[in-house]
């Protein structure tokens, strides 16, 4: 239990989810960026299109045509209108697209008002660039999704249930079933759970990997934690830091590399408290998830971008014997 | 952060800023602790301003909801025991109640506010997709909050009420909410889909038109007729409440617009929060809200972008080892080992050489902020967890005293 896994990258569908401000977009595209760096074709989707996840490459927003923003990574937004579109040509063979007009607005009023259209329009998108990739249509290999944040994720991953158990007849109702086999697939599909060792997002994380578990049958593949501070000190090496704020130790050092000593002992014994608090919050996460953890440390690092995307790539790597 | 002005006229401090106002809402990204900073503010009023004071909470983090006695209240607000602050040293001059929104239960109170009678009303709280919608459509969660904001204030009971946002994919979308919930009703389109219902007779066939014909052939072969009947009741079933709900988003606008509600931003310092904020600042005053407080929560302390600091943290590590021996020469008996404190100095100086990179680039994003309201508070990331009346407290010297973090 908790150990890595790393036949990870052998599926063809790779869910990012966690919640808001853990990294999860950054994870993603590390990713994407370490499966291409082991000789994958990537297809990355970004599902709440804000931008985030091309600019981990250093690129501009994307549209939902796939295009190539990294070598070896193509990326797309998720639209669900061009979705719908998109579904009504391929598979009801609906001539009026072009001419669709005002009633594409009335289709976007459906899609909201009915429950669970946007979500099918989402993952049924997903689901269909990965059998294309699986049955050799397409120019990748896995695709790797910046899914939606905790709260909607779930409701994403159900729809092509949910909507089984709302709609009584028609083609919409047939033509789930295959999503939900292929997202059901463990040798195919992996959610992971992206998250830090806080408070919120642990509680979240093991929320969530109950929810997927007991609502739909997707497979979880790991939990991702970010941003691990790292252990300043053994035990013995404690003792020697506390030593050192004893009054004639820190007059001395105070004396030999001036004034600021005592701002370089607050801020070291900053950094233990904070390990500490965030240490508790892994136990109980390790104690909570019986599944894989990786783990990807804080990244002391002024840069953001492609620089911090490479080295979230190396972390996991290196977490996942890469 | 923005220098003490001069004039006397805008509000420089959360307290004199919340003096004046009935309404705080505080928004913000995910995971910029939103929840703990509306409810320090809330505890923070109570301390410094009195009166009444409300916090309407939407998902606290386990503990504070326990440390709050909040659990399993479900929609009602209850008063936080005064013993509960008196424990934790806390004097408070008014009193602290706390609400949970739970979003369900709201919506139902709304159907049964506004159904013309309590047939209608119970045909819809048992439509099998109205569980569905009331979670979904029109960010249905983003507008109940507000909708229950405006229930809560209309009761007069409370001085000042801090609201929790909830969590959303894009924080802007509830400040629209009210207004999107009232075209909804209104709109066209909502018309077009129950028309050939109603012309049809309530349960019978529809009749179409020629100009939703097209419409119709294509929703039928992707949802099937049943379901999209299912919708077209659903909504028929709606609409009797037209008048209530748009009256009543109107309000609720109004509400958010008048010069006793004001707006936070909370935000972390990191790229993607602060840039979020950004927008959120510049949507606010788009919109012509009241723009009153900027929180940049879990800063690290001004002390790590410290010359001193840097040339101490350097010599630390580079005269490392005759540090070690000098020290040794103290007697302080954890200090014999010379290599080992000598592996200490280098690793203390490292840390703070690592922290104050991180604490360079946050007030490098802070000197960013292009739009900033009058109120600018500071909260420093605190070594442990905020989970208590404490903890809360301590948030709060920050936000209202603007103690330097």
């Amino acid at each position: 239990m908790n150990g890595p896994s790393p036949e990870l990258f052998d599926r063809r569908l790779l869910l990012f989810t966690g919640k808001g401000g853990v990294g999860k977009s950054t994870t993603a595209a590390a990713a994407a960026l370490l499966a291409s760096n082991i000789g994958k074709r990537v297809l990355l989707v970004e599902v709440d299109a804000k931008g985030d996840v091309p600019a981990q490459f250093e690129h501009g927003p994307v549209g939902f045509t796939p295009k190539e923003i990294h070598p070896g990574i193509l990326a797309m937004a998720m639209d669900t209108e061009a979705s719908l579109q998109e579904y009504l040509k391929l598979n009801l063979r609906v001539p009026v697209i072009g001419r669709l007009g005002p009633l594409a607005h009335v289709l976007d009023f459906v899609a909201t008002a009915a429950p669970g259209v946007k979500e099918i329009l989402t993952i049924g998108k997903i689901a269909w660039e990965v059998r294309e990739s699986i049955e050799g249509r397409a120019d990748f290999d896995l695709v790797v999704v910046d899914a939606s944040a905790t709260g909607h994720i779930v409701a994403q991953l159900g729809a092509s249930d949910a909507i089984r158990d709302l709609v009584d007849v028609g083609p919409l109702r047939s033509q789930t079933q295959w999503v939900s086999e292929l997202l059901a697939d463990p040798s195919i599909t992996a959610v992971n759970v992206v998250t830090t060792p806080e408070e919120m997002p642990v509680a979240e994380t093991i929320e969530l990997v109950a929810n997927i578990r007991r609502e739909v049958k997707v497979p979880l593949g790991s939990v991702i934690v970010n941003r691990v501070l790292p252990e300043l000190f053994t035990q013995t090496d404690e003792e020697t830091f506390e030593a050192l704020r004893a009054p004639a130790p820190s007059q001395l050092l105070t004396a030999r590399v001036g004034a600021g000593a005592t701002e370089v002992l607050d801020a070291a014994r900053l950094a233990v408290s904070m390990r500490r608090t965030r240490a508790a919050h892994l136990e109980y996460l390790q104690r909570s998830v019986d599944l894989p953890l990786l783990y990807i440390p804080y990244l002391f690092v002024r840069a953001h971008g492609l620089r911090v995307t490479r080295m979230v790539a190396d972390a996991l790597g290196a977490e996942l014997g890469l | 952060m923005s220098p003490a002005r001069a004039k006397p006229e805008p509000p420089t401090t959360l307290e004199q800023l919340l003096a004046a106002k009935e309404i705080a809402v505080f928004c913000g990204s995910g995971g910029v602790g939103k929840t703990s900073v509306a409810a320090a503010t809330a505890l923070g009023a109570t301390v410094r301003l009195g009166g009444k004071v409300l916090v309407l909470t939407i998902d606290p983090a386990r503990r504070l909801a326990t440390a709050l006695g909040l659990e399993g209240l479900g929609n009602r607000a209850h008063r936080v025991e005064p013993g509960i602050l008196k424990a934790a040293g806390i004097e408070p001059r008014g009193e602290l109640w706390a609400a949970m929104l739970d979003t369900k239960q709201s919506w139902d109170d709304l159907v049964l506010r506004h159904a013309p009678d309590e047939e209608t009303a119970y045909r819809i709280l048992e439509n099998r997709l109205y569980t569905n919608l009331t979670a979904r459509f029109v960010q249905s969660h983003d507008y109940i909050a507000m909708e229950r904001l405006f229930d809560i204030h209309a009761t007069g009971e409370y001085d000042l009420i801090v609201v929790d946002t909830p969590p959303t994919r894009n924080a802007i979308d509830f400040l629209d909410a009210p207004a999107r919930m009232a075209d909804f009703f209104g709109g066209r389109l909502l018309r077009w889909i129950t028309l050939p219902y109603r012309v049809g007779g309530r349960r019978g066939t529809r009749v179409l038109n020629v100009a939703s014909r097209p419409f119709y052939q294509v929703a039928d072969r992707i949802l099937g007729s049943q379901f999209l009947q299912d919708i077209a009741e659903f909504f028929l079933n709606f609409q009797s409440m037209y008048e209530g709900f748009v009256t009543r988003a109107r309000a609720v606008e109004r509400l958010l617009h008048d010069k006793r509600t004001t707006f936070a931003v909370v935000t972390t310092l990191e790229a993607a929060p602060l840039h979020e904020a950004e927008r959120f600042c510049s949507a606010l005053v788009a919109r012509d809200f009241h723009l009153g407080a900027l929180v940049l929560n879990k800063t690290l302390p001004d002390y790590l972008r410290d010359a001193a600091g840097a040339s101490a943290a350097g010599s630390c590590i580079d005269d490392a080892g005759p540090l070690a021996d000098a020290l040794a020469d103290t007697g302080e008996p954890a200090l014999a080992d010379r290599a080992r404190t000598a592996r200490v100095l280098r690793t203390v100086g490292e840390s703070y050489r690592n922290f104050s990179v991180v604490a360079m680039r946050e007030a490098e994003l802070r000197a960013e902020l292009a739009r900033v309201p009058d109120v600018v508070a500071r909260v420093p990331s605190f070594s442990s967890d905020i989970s208590d009346v404490e903890g809360l407290e301590a948030i709060g010297r920050y936000l209202f005293t603007g103690a330097r973090a």
